[in-house]
């Protein structure tokens, strides 16, 4: 159901029925309905209160607007926030859906066996908290406190972190690493020797070229990097999209390269050797800043665009017209480090071929390139420090010498018994991350949480995850709690604060006092010696020289920067945070573990004949699979849909709008079925899909059954040999017209 | 006065914050919208040209929909707005069926309610909801009586286009191309 036209008429023919009971009311009245919303609107003024986002985690400033009786009647931005430019994203301006969804987790709940089956219960916050801290004690004196793994996300998982720090488990990890961004954290951490972070430093603002290589920014709502974009436009920026699909930012651009999928690597050298056989890079910059040129001018030498255009499909002149362009315009020139970025397994090395470029092109610390951003430091509450574990993420990552986070997918394997496991896991506590939809390969997620002893999901929502469960939290939404201040890097620093706007619905509550709850019962009263977390906000912020009084008011406080200036100036001195010093072309450190120093064009696996690419985004309306269930977003865009080129149409006889199913290259079916679109958009050996649908809790009434899920069509999985990320976009399906089930039966 | 929007087809990136921005603001019940999106694509690939915009009521100066409906609910008021009187509307819905641009929807209370400009909003001096909140700012408004205003500066610097001018409904709702 998404509000396109057709849905519209579809909706207006509908509604005939009823009229002439309402209009007979409605004549009665004295009231128009324009007085009423005035009435609403402007008589009785809103009340603003602060909050920042967490629809998704851009985390952007806004001020939620309730009405006399205390209803949340809508949120807009913060208009002095120097993260979000005062302005949300459409999944910020349905956030009140978060709070209003009655699918929400209401209370705690308990799994047990009654008359032989398996069952929630629904109990006490007491009875489900003891549960937990006695069997969090009794799997410490077992197994030690290593052995309890947290997975987690956003704002929940930093309260649960210090709970486990606290415990004595440094077992963490997140999806957001090594199913994300991790590779390009990796690949510009070895070459600039800082990681990209978020939100990214990216000048796009001043920029005047602008690369996005499969970034699609605008569809995914990365906030003031949408705002920026257009700005850019405004100035009249050229941008060059690399993508297979012509993605809404392609459609922007003055050149889409219409790339073959998995050969970006190609591109990349080629651009390389354009720039240094023409002469065009950056050569001051690279003689002062710059280490292992030569190495580098050597290795791309044969990397010519013929060589890449039989590889990727790109023509010659285009890749040379491009190369110029991109150095014409530098060092205001961005290679975007994009994000999601775990898709062949090579991921990494594809990074640091895009962090080399910039660094050919001079960008990294220049005007309209990267600037140096700035962050605030919120001061840490005062508590014992954390005991050390024997062993945790680190050791648990061991096999990839790069990793710089936990690696999700690792503690999952480290879950499943077998003789060579040197770090077994046996409990997990899950904060705001639905594994289900983010980790690829369901069938070892689903036999790792077979072999747990012990299983706790905290979430506002009965996600998949929630089913596996042992003992559910009910999280109250961003809407309801006080958290952690927000301090975000950006040009300037800025912190921004989240109040409750309203009281929690149902028994929810917020993270921090479970966290608290369940030490206090572990005996951690010392790291946690506050009743309310409004005491921590208030202690930091009188630290920082406001307070919460003052902040309750503002929402958003700006500070100035000083570290210096945000690009570097003439000539000056700089140390890069690397070993040498220096941007590193060629790294030692790769050489020395026996990686390729300098990036290397590898060919990926292609789909069999009647099989097509794979292919996944994001849609503005949704955030993960977090806000499919969102009355509101949900309003906006309901299910997915299945990007299918023309050729590919008249060749199976698919219809536009039609249901049909999906199966992968291993056989693995769809769980539900996918509306056919129909669009010159794609290639014709791929097909698309947004991700983050196809739920099969029936618990979320608009979500369930609508659309498929990506992920569980992921089952063939590129790890990155450098940090553990997983590629994603080598999987291969076929399409199916008739339900699998029935076809399975004839 | 003669209000007008103004929307940047250049930079619009479909995501519907306007659409949202709009329901809540208007309290527009689930289901049903005042404005919405439209993906228009041409070509074969890779030789592709595609157009997002958010499209409303036109807010027309030679309105049919006012012209056809028989107790005046619907009307033009100051500024080149038309609205409609949800008390003297029957929902005969003559007006849906007279819109060129499908604008209208029947609101389940029983009456016919569209995008209004936000004319609550403006009256206290602001932008329409959808204006104010668009992340690209590709929304524009105000006044094309007014040479100096960013509408009129815009049509007079911009290529545009109004929404099918062969109905003749002379619409006040413009699109940068
Ligand atoms: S909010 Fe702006 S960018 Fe988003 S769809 Fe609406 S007009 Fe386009
Ligand atoms: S767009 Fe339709 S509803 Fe709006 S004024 Fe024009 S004809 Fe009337
Ligand atoms: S002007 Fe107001 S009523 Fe019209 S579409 Fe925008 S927000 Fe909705």
């Amino acid at each position: 159901m998404s509000t396109s036209r057709r849905k519209f008429i579809k909706i207006s023919a509908l509604g005939f029925s009823g009229v002439a009971a309402a209009s007979s009311l409605g004549s009665m009245g004295i009231n128009t309905y324009l007085d009423d919303l005035i009435t609403d609107n402007s008589l009785a003024p809103l009340k603003q209160i602060p909050t920042y986002c967490e629809v998704c985690f851009w985390k952007c400033a806004a001020w939620a607007h309730t009405d006399q009786q205390g209803n949340i009647q809508k949120i807009i931005g913060n208009e002095v926030d120097s993260h979000c430019y005062g302005r949300l994203c459409p999944r910020g301006t349905g956030g009140v859906g978060m709070y209003s969804d009655n699918d929400r987790l209401k209370t705690p709940l308990i799994r047990k066996i009654i008359n032989g089956e398996t069952t929630f219960v629904e109990t006490s916050w007491e009875e489900a908290l003891t549960l937990i801290s006695t069997k969090m004690a009794s799997l410490k004196n077992a197994h030690g406190a290593e052995s309890l793994a947290l997975l987690k996300h956003g704002s929940p998982g930093k309260h649960f972190e210090h709970l486990f720090k606290a415990f004595g488990s440094d077992t963490i990890a997140e999806p957001a690493y090594a199913q994300c961004r991790g590779p390009r954290e990796t690949g510009f951490g070895l070459t600039f020797g800082s990681w990209v972070g978020s939100p990214e430093p990216t000048d796009i603002r001043d920029t005047k070229c602008l690369v996005l290589i499969g970034s699609h920014i605008g569809e995914n709502m990365h906030n003031s990097q949408v705002q920026e974009m257009s700005d850019a436009i405004d100035n009249g920026a050229t941008i060059i999209a690399v993508d297979p699909r012509l993605s809404t930012a392609a459609s922007k651009s003055q050149h889409w390269l219409a790339i073959k999928p998995s050969t970006d690597i190609a591109l990349l050298l080629a651009w390389m050797h354009v720039l240094i056989t023409e002469e065009l890079y950056d050569k001051d910059y690279v003689a002062k800043y710059a280490s292992g040129f030569k190495q580098l001018r050597e290795h791309v030498q044969d990397y010519t665009p013929e060589w890449a255009y039989g590889i990727t499909t790109i023509k010659p002149e285009e890749i040379r017209k491009t190369a110029r362009i991109m150095a014409a315009a530098a060092p205001a020139t961005i290679i975007h480090p994009g994000r999601h970025v775990t898709w062949y397994g090579d991921d990494t090395q594809r990074a640091r071929a895009m962090a080399i470029l910039n660094g050919l092109l001079g960008s990294w610390g220049r005007r309209g390139g990267f600037y140096f951003k700035e962050k605030i430091d919120i001061p840490k509450f005062p508590h014992p420090p954390y005991p050390k574990p024997k062993w945790g993420w680190e050791e648990i990552g061991e096999n990839y010498p790069f990793a710089e986070m936990g690696i999700t997918n690792e503690v999952i394997r480290n879950t499943i018994p077998s003789k060579d496991n040197k770090y077994p896991i046996k409990a997990w506590f899950v904060a705001g991350t639905n594994l289900n939809k983010s980790i690829p390969n369901k069938k070892l997620l689903e036999e790792a949480i077979d072999a747990l002893d012990f299983m706790v999901v905290v979430d506002t929502m009965p996600m998949e995850v929630t089913g596996y469960a042992d003992v559910v939290l009910p999280e109250c939404t961003y809407l309801e709690r006080y958290d952690a201040l927000r301090s975000s890097p950006n040009r300037n620093p800025s912190i921004a604060l989240r109040m409750p706007v309203a009281k929690p619905r149902f028994d929810s509550k917020p993270a921090w006092w479970m966290a608290k709850q369940i030490g206090d019962r572990l005996g951690l009263h010392n790291h946690f010696k506050y009743d309310d977390y409004k005491e921590v906000i208030a202690w930091q912020l009188e630290q920082m020289g406001t307070s919460l009084e003052e902040m309750e008011k503002i929402g958003v406080k700006n500070y100035k920067r000083k570290s210096g200036p945000l690009y570097l100036t003439q000539g000056q001195d700089y140390e890069f945070g690397t070993d040498s010093g220096k941007i590193e072309f060629y790294s030692p450190q790769l050489a020395a573990m026996g990686f390729d120093p300098i990036p290397k064009y590898i060919p990926h696996p292609e789909p069999q004949n009647g099989y097509y690419r794979l292919n996944y985004g994001r849609s503005p309306m949704h955030t993960f699979s977090r806000t499919a269930n969102n009355p509101n977003l949900n309003d906006l865009k309901s299910e997915n849909d299945l990007w299918v080129n023309p050729k590919v149409a008249r060749i199976l006889n698919l219809k536009k709008g039609q249901y049909v199913w999906l199966e992968n290259q291993d056989g693995i079916q769809s769980t539900f079925a996918i509306r056919v679109r129909v669009t010159e958009r794609i290639r014709w050996d791929s097909v698309y899909m947004v991700h983050g649908f196809g739920h099969d809790n029936k618990k979320l009434t608009n979500a369930h059954g609508k659309g498929i899920s990506d992920t569980e069509l992921v089952t063939k999985v590129a790890i990155d040999p450098l940090m553990g990320g997983t590629g994603m976009r080598g999987n291969f399906v076929k399409i199916l017209t008739e339900e699998p089930a029935k076809t399975a039966l004839v | 006065m003669r209000y007008a929007m103004v929307i940047d087809t250049k930079k619009c990136v479909g995501c519907s914050d306007c659409v949202v921005a709009c329901q809540t603001e208007n309290k527009v019940p689930i289901g049903y919208c005042r404005d919405w999106i439209t993906e228009r694509v041409e070509g074969v690939y890779p030789n592709i040209e595609l157009e997002l915009k958010s499209e409303r009521c036109n807010h027309c100066e030679n309105a049919p929909c006012v012209r056809c409906c028989p107790t005046g609910a619907s009307h033009i008021v100051d500024g080149g707005i038309v609205l409609v009187t949800a008390d003297e509307c029957i929902g005969c819905g003559a007006c849906i069926e007279s819109c060129p641009y499908d604008a209208r929807y029947q609101h389940p209370d029983g009456y016919v309610d569209k995008c209004t400009f936000c004319h609550h909003r403006l009256e206290k001096g602001q932008l329409p909801a959808c204006v104010e909140v668009c992340p690209t700012k590709c929304m524009y408004f105000g006044d094309l009586d007014n040479p100096n205003s960013e509408v009129s500066q815009l049509l007079k610097r911009r290529k545009h286009k109004t929404l099918a001018p062969e109905a003749g409904t002379k619409p006040h709702v413009y699109y940068l191309t």
